[in-house]
């Protein structure tokens, strides 16, 4: 045999053997949507199905903005281009009222719609795949309980190659893994109760763990944090002390954190505002309790804190005026001169891991768009943050962002007007 | 009264301010001393909206460059629809809907009614500098409309004093040209809408470029009446003009809801 027919053969069986793997990757534990189960549907049932949609927050996604509820059509922008949610009503041609629970289950399960089709994961299937078929049942009952709405599923607008189904089974074989979640036999029911709303239909790592380039997550149940990709918010470690870990609070504060969205010492802003608004303010005591027990013992991965911060030169000092005296103008009226905040209005500066973890993003955020805690039940009038985007330039951003960042014992690293830019830059897409 | 207070970032735009507006206000002016104590914090609306009031001026008065406009007094129904429009995306500013995003309806409307019972006096107008002609057009427009082409008169329902009347449609008044201009300019190219039947977007598709600039510049240049209060009740139509109908300001509901905006 000439060398270049071996070479094009070795090639053909390289090339036949991934697609091989792709494939049988792709449809590891699938779902056989022929079998036909009957679910009968129950007032119980959809009122199950309608508590676990909470968890999920499937609404959130799944509502374009002044739009119909589960309607679909809200985009969802990623670094590969957009992705339009679905009509999730029971409508027979636009929603899902041809679905059956099976097909349903698959959808959460492996990430293929009714017709096959491979769903993109900002469907967070990666995560949902961990949620019961009992559960899943109960939801697709919920869902079928709305009211039907008319309306056309927008198509994505994906770049090439990242629209082809190809690429997405690619994708797939690398960084989806289905599977039901399974409680460990050493742990109690509460924590595993937590493990599975967590990992599951909570969805916390889609946000809360670091992605990779092609927006992959290979350590999701780390939780080790991640800038939230295009949002520009960056989702902190639940597992590092000197981010968002709560190995060392009380169970009542990150209970309380999740249903009302705040604590004293601490409040959640930006896209986590919203998921207490629309999700984990409905969840029991119980499940908050669970999911509180699961975080608590994640295990710390994060790498040793960083040294703080060198200690200032003299030429730092006119600097250092300027940044006290901004702070003294714009921000001591709500959060105190020794950053010590306002009991149940305005956050502690001082001591603030939300302040001096490494990540400034949030910080910057805060400062230009101001922001209210989100409206809950348990905190119906929340205080709120004036914008500072028209008032302070870059340099004065950053010099106050540096200033409670060094102050009252925090010893963070500083901020420059550059980075303060370049988050600002990414703002106005 | 809600006074701003000392050393405040909104200071800056206090400065920035018509002085007489400030003069009551006995704390801001006393409080030149180097010391900053932290300000007393109190448990109100004031103090919940402060992130309001950075834009749109101490007590919602309205900021000097024209473009966050007033908001106290304003009817609440109207205030309050304005807020599901920002974060229902029918008008658009992003900093708006980022910020007001996380509320709650019920909140919003507490927001929008603390707004509209703030009693703080207005700004002279500004003289206009439009040529005769243009605020000849626009005076007409206001007051009489247009019937050849169905367009109809600002004051049919925005009331005879163009105060707005209670509880859903704006006051005129005390709005700067370029805010006017803008908003009017916004409904015609389908940036500002509300719920269907949007009858602000049926009149102002009516109108020209130049009778926008007309109406806006003479609105403007108006000084307020003694009573800035919106009215209880629409003015009888003219005759010959038609009711619109509005989805943000029902007709039929006006008699039952406006005790609430009126408390």
């Amino acid at each position: 045999m000439k060398t270049w027919t071996k070479f094009a053969l070795v090639v053909g069986v390289l090339a036949v053997s991934a697609v091989a793997a792709v494939w049988s990757l792709n449809v590891r534990d699938e779902v056989d949507v022929r079998i036909p189960v009957a679910v009968a549907s129950s007032d119980s049932l959809i009122a199950r199905g309608a508590y676990l949609a909470l968890a999920g927050n499937c609404m959130g996604c799944h509502t374009a903005r002044g739009g119909l509820s589960y309607a679909g059509g809200l985009g969802i922008a990623t670094p590969f281009g957009t992705v339009f949610t679905s009509n999730l009503t029971p409508d027979t041609n636009t929603g899902i009222g041809s679905w059956s629970p099976a097909h349903f289950w698959r959808a959460l399960h492996n990430g293929r719609s009714k017709s096959g089709r491979l769903l993109y994961p900002a469907f967070p299937y990666t995560s949902y795949t961990h949620v019961t078929r009992e559960d899943s049942d109960a939801m697709f009952a919920y869902l079928r309980s709305l009211p039907a709405v008319n309306q056309v599923n927008r198509p994505n607008t994906l770049r090439f190659p990242f629209n082809s189904q190809a690429a997405l089974a690619v994708w797939r074989a690398r960084y989806f893994t289905p599977g039901v979640y399974q409680p460990q036999t050493g742990r109690t029911a509460e924590w595993n109760r937590g493990a599975y709303l967590v990992t599951g239909l909570g969805h916390c790592s889609a946000c809360h763990a670091p992605r990779d380039a092609l927006g992959g997550t290979r350590h999701s149940l780390a939780l080790a944090g991640g800038l939230i990709p295009m949002q520009n918010w960056y989702a902190p470690s639940l597992a590092s002390p000197h981010e968002a870990g709560v190995g060392n609070w009380g169970k009542e504060q990150i209970v309380s954190l999740l249903k009302t969205g705040v604590t004293p010492g601490a409040s959640v802003s930006g896209p986590m505002a919203e998921v207490v608004l629309r999700s984990t303010q409905y969840l029991t005591q119980q499940d908050l309790g669970a999911m509180a027990q699961y975080l608590k013992e994640l295990p710390d991965t994060s790498p040793p804190h960083q040294a703080p911060a060198p200690a200032r030169s003299a030429k730092d000092s006119a600097n250092t005026e300027k940044a006290a005296k901004l702070y003294e103008q714009h921000c001591a009226q709500c959060h105190g001169d020794k950053g010590q905040g306002v009991a149940n209005a305005y956050p502690p500066l001082a001591g603030n891991r939300a302040v001096t973890m490494a990540a400034t993003e949030n910080l910057v955020q805060m400062v230009l768009g101001g922001g209210f805690a989100p409206a809950t039940t348990g905190n119906p009038r929340p205080f709120g943050m004036p914008p500072f985007v028209l008032v302070l330039n870059d340099s004065e951003v950053a010099a106050v962002i540096t200033h409670i960042r060094t102050s009252w014992g925090n010893q963070a690293s500083d901020i420059t007007a550059r980075e303060v830019n370049g988050i600002r830059a990414r703002q106005t897409n | 009264m809600i006074c701003p207070m000392k050393k405040t970032w909104f200071e800056f735009l206090a400065r920035r301010l018509a002085a007489p507006a400030l003069i009551g206000c006995g704390l801001f002016v006393a409080g030149a001393g180097p010391a900053v104590a932290a300000a007393p914090f109190e448990d109100t609306m004031a103090q919940r909206t402060l992130a309001c009031t950075a834009c749109h001026g101490p007590q919602g008065r309205a900021a000097p460059d024209g473009y966050y406009p007033r908001l106290a007094g304003k009817p609440a129904g109207y205030l309050y629809n304005q807020l599901l429009n920002f974060r229902e995306g029918r008008r658009h500013y992003s900093l708006m809907t980022q910020l007001i995003d996380p509320l709650s309806d019920a909140y919003l409307l507490e927001i929008a009614q603390y707004f509209s019972n703030l009693e703080v006096p207005y700004p002279s107008p500004l003289p206009s500098p439009a040529p005769a002609g243009v605020l000849r057009l626009g005076r007409q427009l206001v007051m009489q409309g247009d019937a050849a082409r169905k367009l109809p008169a600002c004051v049919q329902c925005h009331g005879q004093a163009m105060t707005g009347v209670a509880p859903d449609i704006p006051g005129l008044l005390g709005l700067p040209r370029d805010y006017l201009n803008a908003q009017l300019g916004a409904w015609k190219a389908g940036q500002r809408r509300t719920h269907a039947p949007d009858c602000m977007k049926e009149v102002v598709e009516r109108m020209s470029l130049e009778d926008i600039n007309a109406v806006a510049s003479w609105v403007a240049a108006q000084p307020l009446p003694v009573n800035t209060h919106p009215a209880t009740a629409l003015p009888a139509l003219m005759p010959g003009s038609t009711a619109i109908r509005c989805a943000s300001a029902p007709l039929t509901a006006t008699s039952t809801t406006q005790t609430k905006a009126q408390k």
